[in-house]
């Protein structure tokens, strides 16, 4: 089983491209469909809060798969089996190509992706706004100039962010204003 | 001492690593760019299209390469990539176990809709601390933006897409 488990998240670190999103119809397919390792309702309430947890995605959801299947071994032999190949192919890319800069067709083919990089941050950072209220907005907008310009650590707006959440929640109740 | 920094920095990015990659390279940033200097913002760019185009989490994929850059051995490496894997095997735990009292409840539904605007602030932080003269050289630097920008709005596949970007560069530069 500790193997089988390994195996499972070791083709999906080996096969799984770009975000980790990317991931979530493969690791369906394999831990519901296939294995019958969850039966589908169970598994999304897992992964809702998988996607909510701090930390890489596809690890968090090795971790509760692994969890499930084996306990505190299981997690741990999932994980691992998960980034395994991404940290081969990383290091082998930072061993044999850390001088890389200075072969001019690296350089211009990076010249060009840049700009793509950054497209691909800009779309998410203006499509997560949609059907946002319009302070969420303007917070958003207040952390992304105020975090670029000083250099302060987002860290303090991410637990700045929680305590008014969990402030909120609080007087809400006392009120009983608790709604769903 | 470098591994000390090296582990604590990435332990840090692993446990307020909210909100997805994307929001995690702002964290990256600060910790490798803008704190400890270890790679300029134009490398953090380069290991960003990489790690797009390799498999695995950007978080891990930075942490490999930038474990074995500071360090020059398989050992930072090893350090760094696990300490971003701590947070999932401590804190993704302890949910698993507590899950049915925490799924539905809403103090912790209200901090992470209050914590999400901040994510997402995070993302933009990351696109402009980015964009600077060493990423944006000339006119085509922007024709490129423009394009991508699009593309990606209109969801066509971003491996694809820097693949395309890199032939565009390799032909003009």
């Amino acid at each position: 089983m500790l193997w089988e488990l390994f195996w499972t998240f070791f083709k999906l670190g080996t096969f799984t491209f770009g975000s980790g999103y990317a991931m979530i119809p493969m690791i369906e397919r394999e831990v519901v469909d296939r294995k019958k390792w969850f039966d589908r309702e169970d598994f999304y309430n897992q992964f809702t809060l998988a996607q909510s947890a701090p930390g890489p995605f596809a690890l968090n959801t090795a971790v509760f798969v692994g969890y499930k299947m084996k306990g505190w071994w299981g997690s741990l032999v999932a994980v691992l089996g998960v980034s395994i190949s991404p940290f081969v192919i990383i290091l082998l890319i930072a061993i044999y190509l850390s001088g890389f800069s200075t072969n001019p067709i690296v350089e211009a083919a990076f010249k060009g992706i840049r700009p793509a990089v950054i497209a691909m941050i800009a779309v998410p950072f203006i499509t997560m706004m949609k059907g946002f209220k319009w302070y969420f907005i303007a917070l958003a907008l207040s952390v992304a100039v105020v975090v670029w310009l000083t250099g302060i650590s987002p860290i303090w707006f991410l637990l700045a962010g929680a305590a008014v959440g969990v402030s909120a929640a609080i007087s809400g109740k006392k009120r009983g204003e608790v709604k769903q | 001492m470098i591994y000390l920094q090296l582990f604590l920095s990435y332990l840090k990015i692993g446990f307020f690593g909210f909100g997805g990659g994307y929001a995690m390279i702002s964290l990256i940033q600060n910790e490798i760019v803008v704190k400890h200097n270890w790679l300029s913002a134009m490398e953090l760019t380069d290991i960003v299209a990489i790690s797009q185009m390799t498999p695995g989490p950007i978080a891990i994929n930075c942490a490999t390469y930038v474990g074995y850059t500071v360090t020059g051995n398989v050992w930072g490496s090893l350090l760094a990539t696990f300490a971003v894997c701590l947070p999932p095997l401590t804190i993704m735990t302890a949910i698993t176990i507590f899950y049915r009292r925490l799924h539905n409840n809403h103090i912790v539904k209200s901090a992470l809709t209050w914590m999400r605007p901040v994510m997402t602030g995070m993302i933009g932080a990351a696109a402009l601390m980015f964009l600077n003269r060493e990423t944006f050289v000339d006119w085509v630097s922007i024709v490129i933006f423009a394009v991508s920008f699009v593309a990606i709005w209109k969801k066509f596949n971003p491996i694809l897409l820097l693949v395309l970007a890199a032939m565009a560069g390799i032909l003009i530069y």
